[in-house]
């Protein structure tokens, strides 16, 4: 069975500065509490998490006009899973991100999508930490 | 040197399964002697009959809408105020050994400390606990009585039901002679088991401290919480064939339907299947599938369960005893929440404000040596909620009550409870899961259970529950639009709100399913 889950949050910072960060696909693990590494190959991204699991990823898009970043979890315990990371700029110098996860089995976008929360906060804490630059 | 405190939870348990509270089919001498010595309650209620919500109020001593664990998978704030940090303050040892449950179990990125201990070999300290250690109902999972099992039993993680299916829900498996849902039969060693696990634990811990510490110990059972799984060496205590239908039962099946339909009607509709509105019931499982047999043998196997706490217990007692601490020893006894276990056709747990899920087994023996002015065997029938747990623990310390708990220590007998007040209990239940959300608030006085439903998926909010408890006490009977009862209704809504604290906003997030 499907479920989704969307989480947001306003972040006051240029839109460019937090897609710098939210949209290298390398440096997920840099603001995603519980991904302890983040790597790259190709289309390929691999995370381990805090709990020492490995999870494979295939990279759906990384759309720099967009700004929207979008993935897959291709583990065989997902039926299906997509990730997406819209970084949308509100035109007052602040920034809404947008992470939405879809999962089947649908329990596990609860899962997935309680760490989403998580990251979000730590994007906006991260980014509104310093007001000079991308970080 | 002050009083010493042993905090007894189950997980799941019915106030029928005690022998003192009327129960025939688990023998619980230990739980019934405790009785006997102190104060036995008759009408404990949570103020969640879900794990993560009644838990976060026992630790905080707060409403559910207060604390704002609003339902399973919202953690518990870490910072979040605690009981045993008041206590530990205090300069009381503190400890909680068996399933703790504040924060979700399912957390692939380990972002919540409870999680985190096991893997990283340390025992906390977290939430005013000096000593965390834990269990849950299986040996999945990244907590102590699982890597424990791992590192010394390998060959018996196996053996366990496996509570979630492939798809993460709550499974639906068949077992057990009858192919009851989440009966099964265990073949690990009872001295693997976890119930003898977090009585081991405790022990252990218990040894560690000095004669004169004073302490707090939490010992959290995860039993008889469902999967019914006992070590399969323990089955033939019970033989399900002789269990005697629960007087909840409603054997004739029109009858029960008939019942369930003059219910709001989520209840219908779960038992038909169409709506499995929370988490904690099996998503594919249709209640109405339910047998006889199955519930005879589902509820074997939790008296089992209950009986091996039993003796768990007493094994603790035994060794207290020995140790020369009972004196100076109070020892409260409870469960999270109940189990629906057979009544009306149904198993498990949700939102349904009845006795089978509210109605709680409470015992206090207070330590020998004060009485706390309590008589033997003295029977409380008033209304009492886990929130006045917490205040009852720090009187026994004799620590000032924080202006954060809601509650009020727990009365000594009925005289106590009507001087001070102790007229209602609320319950509440939220939830929002995959589009499915269903809201109720509870009061309990007078003898009565009145229910509110607020919108939601199912509901337009006019609908409600009414059960008169004295003339009624199966809770067949929904008197909600009852004439006759109008008055008292309405009497007994405004007094849910003028107690009922609002709900915590915004709304924490669900992080987890569980």
């Amino acid at each position: 069975m499907y479920g989704t889950v969307r989480h947001e949050i306003r972040i006051q910072r240029p839109a460019a500065d937090v897609w710098a960060l939210a949209g290298d696909a390398e440096r997920l693990c840099d603001w995603f509490p519980g991904i302890v590494s983040s790597a790259v190959d190709g289309t390929l991204r691999t995370i381990v998490t805090a709990s020492g699991i490995p999870m494979p990823e295939e990279i759906l898009a990384c759309d720099d006009t967009q700004r929207r970043f979008q993935y897959r979890l291709t583990m065989p315990v997902f039926k299906h899973h997509r990730g997406t990371i819209d970084v949308i700029d509100l035109h007052d110098d602040t920034t809404l991100v947008v992470y939405s996860t879809e999962a089947d089995p649908r329990a596990m976008a609860l899962v997935i999508g309680g760490g989403t929360a998580g990251a979000l906060r730590e994007l906006k804490r991260q980014m509104e930490l310093t007001t000079e630059g991308a970080l | 040197m002050g009083r010493k405190i042993l905090f007894i939870t189950t997980d799941q348990q019915r106030y029928d399964t005690l022998g003192c509270n009327g129960g025939t089919i688990a023998r619980t001498p230990v739980v019934d002697a405790l009785a006997a010595q102190g104060v036995r309650y008759e009408r404990l209620h949570p103020q969640s009959v879900v794990c993560m919500p009644s838990r976060s109020t026992m630790i905080t001593g707060q409403h559910v809408s207060t604390h704002g664990v609003w339902m399973n998978g919202v953690p518990l704030p870490e910072d979040a105020p605690s009981v045993a940090e008041v206590l530990h303050d205090a300069g009381y040892r503190t400890a909680i050994i068996g399933k703790p449950h504040f924060e979700p179990f399912l957390d692939p990125f380990a972002r919540f400390a409870e999680n985190t201990f096991a893997g990283n070999g340390t025992f906390g300290p977290h939430r005013g606990f000096e000593h965390f250690e834990s269990a849950t109902h299986g040996a999945a999972g990244p907590l102590h009585y699982a890597r424990w099992l791992l590192a010394t039993h390998p060959e018996a993680v196996g053996m366990f039901y496996p509570v979630l299916d492939g798809s993460l829900e709550v499974n639906a498996m068949g077992g057990g002679d009858t192919g009851a849902p989440q009966a099964w039969v265990n073949n690990i060693p009872k001295e693997w088991y976890h119930t003898d696990w977090v009585a081991d634990r405790t022990i252990s811990w218990l040894d560690s401290l000095a004669a004169d510490d004073d302490w707090f110990c939490w010992m959290s059972f995860p039993d008889p919480h469902h999967p019914w799984d006992p070590p399969a060496s323990e089955v033939a205590r019970i033989d399900w064939r002789e269990v005697p239908l629960p007087a909840g039962y409603i054997e004739n099946q029109a009858e029960r339907e008939r019942v369930l339909d003059n219910k709001p009607k989520h209840w219908r509709a779960w038992y038909d299947g169409r709506v499995v509105s929370n988490y904690e019931a099996p998503l594919s499982w249709v209640p109405a599938s339910l047998t006889a047999d199955q519930i005879r043998e589902t509820t074997a196997l939790n008296a089992v369960e209950c009986e091996l706490i039993d003796e768990a217990i007493g094994r603790v007692l035994q060794h207290l005893r020995a140790k020369g601490c009972d004196d100076d020893l109070d020892i409260v006894f409870t469960t999270d929440h109940g189990e629906l276990g057979g009544d009306f056709g149904l198993l498990f747990k949700g939102p349904y404000h009845v006795d089978g899920l509210m109605r709680l087994p409470l015992i206090w023996r207070p330590a020998p040596s004060s009485r706390a002015g309590a008589e033997s065997g003295t029977t409380v029938t008033r209304p009492v909620g886990h929130l006045d747990l917490a205040p009852t623990f720090c009187t026994i310390a004799g620590v000032e009550i924080p202006h954060w708990m809601e509650g009020k220590p727990l009365p000594i007998d009925d005289t106590d409870a009507d001087a001070r007040g102790f007229e209602r209990v609320l319950t509440e239940w939220d939830s929002e899961l995959f589009g499915v959300g269903v809201h109720l608030r509870t009061i309990t006085r007078d003898g009565f259970v009145c229910t509110t439903y607020l919108p939601g998926t199912a509901h337009d909010g006019t609908e409600g529950e009414l059960y008169d408890l004295n003339d009624d006490p199966l809770q067949r009977v929904n008197r909600w639009d009852d004439p006759a009862l109008a008055a008292l209704r309405s009497d007994l809504i405004a007094d849910l709100w003028d107690h009922q604290p609002p709900m915590q906003l915004p709304l924490r997030g669900v992080e987890a399913p569980v």
